[in-house]
């Protein structure tokens, strides 16, 4: 075996160290900046840790009074959770087939590649005819339509992802129940669904953490309550005139939240989703 | 089943995913080409055939030439540092120390927070009056006065970069992680035996394991750089004195806020065309390396 000094030891923990600051500063920093009161904030020199902790601001932006700071970010709230369920549900009843008929039926496969290709797309390609169409469906400002548009990106993940899933359960297994008497879609829900179940919740967690991240065509084609996402929102605290930047910070924590507990939690998946499909391609 | 009517089954289980990808990818982008040959503004006429006009005016305008030279900037300098850290890390996590398991687990947070959420952040951080960096960058002395690091043309690009690259060499770092774990430790053992010292054993036995995921991680990086447009527009808007201005800020602004839909269209595909052309000179690299490691 490989025998490590003690001064090799010493310098690893050092780097250890240094990367576990990089990594943990600024996220800490926003913490300690949502429960900050507003004075320590703006104190010369700044005040790095608060001497009195002040968890009020998520009270305020969780609350639903009307017309006030929090009302507005509750309403986003929902509407990311709104808009990012649905692209969800339905990239996955989109994928789902295309993706075991790719799998199961490789000439066709061509087609399933240009489907993913589209990932290459700038979204400033799609933007002016989406706003048109949308515009002309009435669908402008609506969690229906962000959602419709959130399939440009959703659908070719999901597709892409799925299919890695699908072939790596065995067509014989398929075949078996065939030909114990079973039809094509008795054999897909009972053998083949379960078995990509895993597949499914990975694909499943990645397009909604997509679609919670998204802010381009939300940006656009959003533009007040009844649509707005968080990540318009948190937008536009950072750039209006808010003077209690602590706030700003706690829509940030809050925001932050799902998709850093779905990534502790969920790590090891996400990350042999990603090589996985990765490796692949 | 015979081998047409499979095929059959395969086009009819394809064609919900199709239909939907003609309609909100296949048509717009259609459209998008339409529009670049025409004079059409956001509201109002569907306007006139100009024939190649605006390509030949984006082409040579200096707004476009300036904005791509930002944008590959922007993109190479990010990408590098990313690839870079992110190997580095990984070498390092791949090390025997104290929490290497919690560290690990936290390698996922930059990735996790949202684009948004973590483009305010950093404008936070970069605050001119009231922000950390500054306050911190004095308490230790590097620093005679508060500088605004987002609001002078010299930093802001490098501010910018500097945010980018906390949010995504992390991902880099896990993904280069699990392929060292995939090497074998006879192997590394071996090359100790046969006397190679730490940079030959980098560059011989680790890195043959590392070059297919950091490349297809290095392609996916690269296109997301190329497009960036949020971290940019929650942070700085392109400014000050566009010197942050990329790419997709130039088309956003050119087709939703001056309302020029047809000279931003034609904006749009030229920089389709240099992701696309982008893409495929690393699919050649890809199976070329491939070939080699294989």
């Amino acid at each position: 075996m490989e025998r490590k000094s003690f001064l090799f030891s010493f310098f690893i923990h050092a780097c250890a160290l240094l990367l576990a600051v990089i990594i943990l500063a600024p996220v800490a920093w926003l913490f300690i900046m949502s429960i900050s009161p507003a004075a320590d904030l703006t104190a010369k020199p700044l005040v790095w840790w608060p001497q009195t902790v002040d968890f009020s601001r998520y009270g305020i932006l969780l609350s639903s009074v009307e017309n006030s700071a929090g009302a507005a970010f509750v309403a986003s709230l929902v509407n990311s959770i709104l808009v990012a369920g649905m692209a969800t549900i339905a990239a996955l009843v989109l994928a789902i087939p295309a993706a075991w008929a790719v799998s199961r039926t490789p000439s066709v496969g061509w087609s399933l590649y240009m489907v993913i290709a589209t990932y290459m797309l700038p979204p400033v390609a799609l933007a002016v005819p989406l706003y048109f169409g949308l515009a002309h469906l009435g669908l402008l400002n609506s969690v229906f339509g962000l959602a419709l548009v959130y399939l440009t990106i959703l659908a070719p993940f999901t597709t892409w992802l799925m299919k890695s899933g699908f072939d790596a359960i065995p067509k014989e297994i398929e075949a078996a129940a065939m030909m114990d008497g079973a039809g094509l879609f008795a054999t897909l829900r009972i053998i083949t669904l379960p078995l990509a179940a895993p597949v499914m919740a990975t694909s499943a967690l990645f397009a909604f953490l997509l679609a919670w991240d998204e802010f381009f065509y939300a940006l656009l084609f959003t533009s007040d309550l009844r649509a707005k996402t968080l990540t318009v929102a948190i937008a536009d605290l950072a750039g209006g005139r808010v003077s209690d930047y602590g706030l700003i910070a706690t829509a940030g924590v809050l925001a932050a939240l799902p998709p850093v507990v779905i990534g502790l939690v969920m790590q090891r998946a996400l990350i042999s989703g990603l090589t996985s499909g990765g490796v692949k391609g | 089943m015979s081998g047409t009517s499979m095929t059959t089954r395969a086009w009819l289980l394809m064609l919900p995913l199709l239909a939907v990808m003609i309609a909100v990818i296949g048509w717009p982008l259609a459209d998008t080409v339409g529009l670049s040959f025409t004079d059409a503004k956001l509201v109002g006429t569907a306007g006139n055939f100009v024939g190649i006009d605006n390509y030949v005016k984006t082409l040579t305008s200096s707004n476009f030439q300036r904005t791509l030279t930002t944008t590959t900037i922007f993109a190479v300098i990010s990408v590098f540092a990313e690839m870079v850290l992110g190997v580095l890390a990984a070498l390092l996590l791949n090390q025997q120390f104290y929490g290497r398991t919690l560290l690990r687990g936290l390698m996922i947070l930059p990735w996790a927070l949202p684009t948004v959420v973590n483009a305010t952040l950093w404008r936070l951080i970069y605050n001119p009056e009231y922000g950390a960096l500054n306050a911190a960058l004095m308490q230790i002395g590097m620093l005679d006065a508060y500088r605004s690091w987002l609001g002078e043309p010299g930093t802001a690009l490098a501010s910018l970069i500097i945010a980018d690259c906390w949010k995504n060499f992390p991902l880099v770092a896990l993904i280069a992680l699990a392929a060292l774990q995939a090497v074998p430790r006879d192997i590394t053992a071996a090359s100790l035996v046969d006397g190679a010292g730490p940079f030959a054993r980098f560059r011989f036995v680790i890195l043959p394991y590392l070059a297919g995921p950091l490349i297809v991680a290095l392609v996916l990086r690269t296109i997301e750089a190329f497009k960036v447009f949020d971290i940019i527009w929650v942070m700085t808007r392109g400014g000050p004195a566009n010197s942050t201005r990329t790419l997709s800020i130039l088309v956003y602004q050119e087709a939703f806020s001056f309302q020029r839909a047809g000279s931003g269209a034609s904006l749009a595909l030229i920089v389709t065309l240099l992701v696309a052309v982008l893409a495929a000179a690393y699919a050649v690299l890809v199976r070329r390396t491939a070939g080699s490691t294989a």
